[in-house]
């Protein structure tokens, strides 16, 4: 009854999504519309969350009734894995999308109402459209509140690589930033139709763009932090077309929230701004296909369905194709005539643009790529590997690393020339110290870690004297800043040391053993049968002879009759230690990994740090200001020069 | 033991499975132009025998040197797992990953080279198990976008910002040009 | 002009959307051709299956007539979903079918065959997959067209059903029996 309920609720929801479409884009022209559409706004959450609630108490009651409840849970799950199991399928997670899209949505219709009605009633309407297309996809092709007749007295458990933390964290703040993203989206697409693109619309979209920016970067890292520790072989990022899927929305927010700065403080830039907005979206969307529909092969597919496919890729051409072409229409048109003298401060984020966008379109032709040969040669395969990401990837972060640690010294239009002066000497201590402290430390010549450590301290001297200097008139949105950069500096440290400086060393080994590897001895001393709760497992007790322990598992769950490891991690600020077990061979030994990651840490905390940057710049008075005030005269900013 | 495919999960699948085992038909009815989805039973096998994620990739050989050992990792992340999605044949769990590991080490301890090694199988799994295809016709594009994106962006770079184009107005001076007009507006 | 260049963002999608249908209607992600068409069928010296004690067969054993050689394991639940036709072949065709016994265990294989019938000329033992590697076999049921000099002519994966045989392989034996025909003649 109360899955049927929900079931209700989210069609209610569609019916509302599609009313707050039409209510939203009157609201625009029509004055008494606007408080409507905030109601509608409101109910379209109500609607969903109730939905999702439904949902979750089919799982957490294990109604196996539900067929969507019986592919993913079980009667021995832990009430938490129960709850998480909810996004553990298509499905699911794709109710979970449209409910944050609602809570967006909701936010946006009470956060925005100082916006004029003009672009608010579009932004909702927007909004309320896309979120009807999605609803629409969910019901007709993808509900997961069909029934089974007579269900099974068991379900079919879920999947044992999603019995873990990262599953409840992991999709809900990935979705959290791709949908996110939509309301940057939805921001255009109001600035175009209502022709009021200026420098004010860039301060309504930044705090929307930087939140959603910030989730998506969490997401990101979670997920390869859950990879890292969950799949057993130390990896944490395998340019994976899901992780693409991931990244190039990322990549196009991150140069959306810079090109932000730009037309926001400067009132230039307006059409590519407005066209990465477009963008992140867009690639949210075209992520959401690739992951879906199967087309392309990934660890991370979801059961694919090719009306599922065939939907989702209409609903890309509608929203996409729609949102390009008014883009083509409206925009404001380029100007070739340029406006930046010298090294100015526009110019550094005009090249932190270029290089991320690079990034992106070299990381989605090579996405594509294996799928554009097949089709060329009619069934040929071919497989592109981390060894071509990583030869454009690598330098083009490495070049964006040293725009960024000269960023600070600039100023706005032109940039002293005396200014300079410092930065030079700071490059040249950076690397010193970048060749030294790898040779000293790790004991081994790496030009990429060299370059990595080098760059990073470069980044982390050139902020920090700058912040020391403005010390006494900090604004939020600086802090961010500085915090959000310093990340980035970890991320490449932790990058270039982890990849260069890991070890590993495959044994076999029974009790009394041990195995040396990077000067650090390895025990096997024991190993005990352990009960959980819903699997058995053998767990292998190692100990090294610096006094650590750690705990492999090999675990069996009945369930679905699967095997998994569980990596034994012994994590460091400074390095992890970790042991991955393989088969126990017929002889009693086991095949055991050892691995050593030094810095690996670095490269999510890095991450976190970025987020938090982000979320604090959010937090600047001035965008408080601008939430109470009742509506800033659009000629403040653009009296600035006009320059695109 | 068998174990289950990825974080994919099967049931949709293996519905469709019954469907097609049940009827016999020919591959592609009633499905048009979708000739992918045809040929589910084979997924079927691939869903039973593939032990990919999470299990264990691990054979315990013993290299007599570092050198080997480490020479012999570098090789197996090399080559793609024909059978799971888009996993080395080092990380994954299925069979045929350890028969192709197994390979690899056989091959080595002929005298192989690295080369022999990624001729020998791709001569028997197609350029797909090449992970890191070398520079070839069909992979020139790979080596040739990013080039000719790099310059295209230089090229937009040079138009945007003409540096040292300094006969032109200070932008402050702009600013004070502008403001002066607005106000006589 | 330059309002043609904001256009170009919406013509890169519409190139974009072109490539991800096609990708998406044509092809079978899990599915790899085989890279040893037109070229022989590699060389092996394995233990027959339920034959004489000691008994062994090489490549030669293929050569003179067009045959399937089709990779099978009790393990494989597929390969029990196509059993049935590969009896059917055998029995209207009369076409030669050999089998490779896959990382099987022998007992299983030839309770299996004593069980469900036999439709194989004779099958060879490959324990340890490592001719499975030799023909870039990544799971059974896999099963190989080859001609009367060896040459492997086509391969399919997954089971071989009526829709399948009638489809893929019907075709290419009656050209290969015609081809074979007019070799003769010609002698």
């Amino acid at each position: 009854m109360i899955v049927e309920l929900g079931h209700f609720a989210t069609i209610l929801a569609l019916g509302i999504a599609a009313g707050l479409a039409v209510v939203g884009y009157l609201s625009a022209t029509r004055r008494n519309w606007a408080r409507s559409a905030t109601v509608l706004a409101a109910a379209q959450l109500l609607a969903v969350a109730s939905g999702f609630a439904a949902l979750l108490y089919a799982f957490l009651t294990s109604d196996f009734s539900v067929l969507y409840v019986t592919e993913n849970s079980n009667t021995a799950l832990p009430w938490y894995y129960k709850l998480s199991a909810a996004w553990g399928g298509h499905e699911g997670s794709f109710l979970l999308w449209t409910l944050m899209l609602a809570a967006w949505t909701w936010a946006v219709s009470i956060a925005g109402r100082r916006v004029p009605a003009e672009i608010h009633g579009r932004v909702l309407g927007t909004l309320g459209l896309l979120n009807a297309g999605f609803l629409l996809f969910l019901l007709s092709v993808s509900s997961p509140f069909e029934r089974l007749i007579g269900g099974p007295a068991e379900g079919s458990d879920l999947n044992p690589l999603l019995q873990d933390f990262g599953q409840i964290v992991h999709p809900p703040m990935l979705y959290l930033g791709y949908v996110g993203f939509a309301v940057a989206f939805a921001f255009a697409v109001a600035a175009l139709l209502a022709r009021r693109l200026d420098a004010v619309w860039a301060r309504w979209t930044r705090p929307w763009a930087n939140v959603a920016w910030a989730f998506l970067t969490v997401g990101i890292a979670l997920g390869s932090w859950w990879a890292y520790y969950e799949l057993g072989w130390g990896g944490w990022w395998f340019w994976d077309p899901v992780e693409n899927a991931s990244f190039m929305p990322w990549l196009a927010g991150t140069a959306l929230i810079h090109s932000l700065a730009v037309t926001e403080k400067r009132g230039a830039f307006k059409s590519w701004t407005v066209f990465l907005a477009i963008a992140a979206f867009s690639l949210s969307l075209l992520g959401a296909f690739i992951v879906r529909s199967g087309v392309l092969t990934s660890v991370h597919a979801f059961a694919v369905d090719p009306e599922r496919g065939l939907y989702l890729l209409a609903f890309v051409v509608l929203a996409v194709g729609g949102a390009l072409t008014l883009y083509g229409l409206r925009a404001p048109a380029i100007r070739a005539r340029a406006h930046y003298w010298g090294l100015s401060r526009e110019l550094m984020l005009l090249c932190n643009n270029l290089v991320l966008v690079l990034a992106l379109a070299v990381i989605l032709i090579y996405t594509l790529y294996p799928l554009a040969y097949e089709a060329v040669t009619a069934g040929e395969k071919t497989s592109i590997g981390p060894p071509y990401y990583n030869r454009v990837f690598v330098p083009l972060a490495l070049a964006l690393a040293a725009v960024l640690a000269v960023m600070p010294v600039s100023r706005w239009r032109r940039t002293p020339v005396v200014l300079f002066r410092n930065i030079g000497v700071m490059l040249v201590i950076a690397l010193a110290l970048g060749v030294l402290l790898p040779l000293v430390l790790g004991g081994a010549i790496a030009i990429g870690a060299m370059l990595a450590v080098g760059l990073g301290l470069w980044i982390a001297m050139t902020h920090v004297t700058d912040f020391r200097r403005r010390r006494r008139s900090l604004t939020r949105s600086y802090l961010g800043m500085v915090i959000a950069h310093l990340g980035f500096a970890i991320s490449v440290v932790g990058v270039g040391v982890t990849s260069e400086f890991s070890h590993a060393v495959d044994a076999r080994m029974t009790i009394g053993d041990s195995v040396k590897l990077n000067d650090v001895e390895y025990r096997l001393n024991r190993v005990e049968r352990v009960e959980g709760p819903n699997y058995t497992a053998d767990r292998v007790e190692f100990t090294t002879d610096t006094g650590v322990a750690l705990y492999p598992e090999k675990r069996h769950y009945p369930a679905r009759n699967q095997v998994m490891t569980e990596a034994g991690i012994a994590p460091g600020f400074l390095g992890d230690l970790y042991i991955t077990l393989g088969e126990q061979l017929p002889d009693g030994s086991w095949g055991v990994r050892i691995n050593d990651k030094p810095l690996v840490r670095w490269v999510w905390l890095g991450a976190l740090l970025m987020a938090f940057g982000g979320i604090l710049a959010v937090t600047d008075a001035r965008y408080r200001r601008l939430s109470r005030r009742q509506s800033l005269p659009s000629r403040a900013v653009s009296g600035e020069p006009a320059v695109t | 033991m068998e174990v289950a495919r990825s974080v994919s999960l099967g049931w949709r699948r293996t519905r469709h499975i019954a469907e097609g085992e049940a009827e016999a038909r020919p591959s592609n009815a009633g499905r048009p132009a979708l000739g992918r989805y045809g040929t589910w039973p084979t997924c079927l096998a691939m869903l039973l025998a593939a032990a990919c994620l999470g299990a264990s990739a691990i054979d315990g050989f013993d290299f007599l040197d570092a050198e080997t050992a480490e020479r012999y990792q570098r090789l197996i992340t090399e080559f793609r797992c024909p059978k799971c999605l888009n996993e080395s044949i080092a990380s994954s769990g299925a069979p045929i990953a350890v028969d192709l590991r197994r390979t690899v080490r056989r091959l080595m301890e002929e005298g192989a080279a690295d080369d022999d090694i990624r001729d020998h199988l791709q001569e028997r799994y197609g350029d797909f198990v090449l992970y890191d295809p070398p520079f070839k016709p069909s992979t020139w594009f790979l080596w040739f976008s990013p080039l000719i994106l790099l310059v295209t962006v230089v090229f937009v770079f040079r138009r945007v910002a003409r540096l040292g184009a300094v006969d032109e107005p200070a932008p402050e001076d702009l600013d004070r040009a502008r403001r002066l007009l607005r106000d006589a507006d | 002009m330059n309002r043609a260049k904001l256009f170009v963002p919406a013509t890169l999608f519409g190139v974009l959307v072109i490539v991800l249908y096609l990708g998406f209607t044509l092809r079978d992600p899990t599915l790899l051709p085989s890279a040893l068409l037109d070229k022989p069928f590699p060389g092996f010296d394995l233990p027959v299956l339920a034959g004489a004690p000691g008994e062994r067969a090489t490549r030669d054993r293929l050569l003179g007539e067009t045959r399937l050689v089709n990779v099978w394991a009790t393990w494989c639940p597929t390969c029990l979903a196509e059993h049935g036709e590969l009896m059917r072949i055998r029995a209207e065709t009369g076409l030669s079918i050999v089998g490779i016994s896959y990382k099987d265990d022998s007992r299983k294989a030839r309770q299996w065959l004593a069980h469900y019938g036999d439709p194989y000329d004779f099958n060879v033992v490959d324990l340890d997959g490592d001719l499975g590697v030799d023909l870039g076999v990544y799971g059974a049921p896999e099963t190989f067209l080859v001609d009367a000099e060896g040459i492997i002519r086509f391969k399919h994966v997954g089971d071989v059903n009526p829709g399948v045989w009638r489809d893929e392989f019907e075709p290419r034996i009656a050209a290969l029996k015609g081809k074979d025909e007019v070799a003769e003649n010609r002698l």
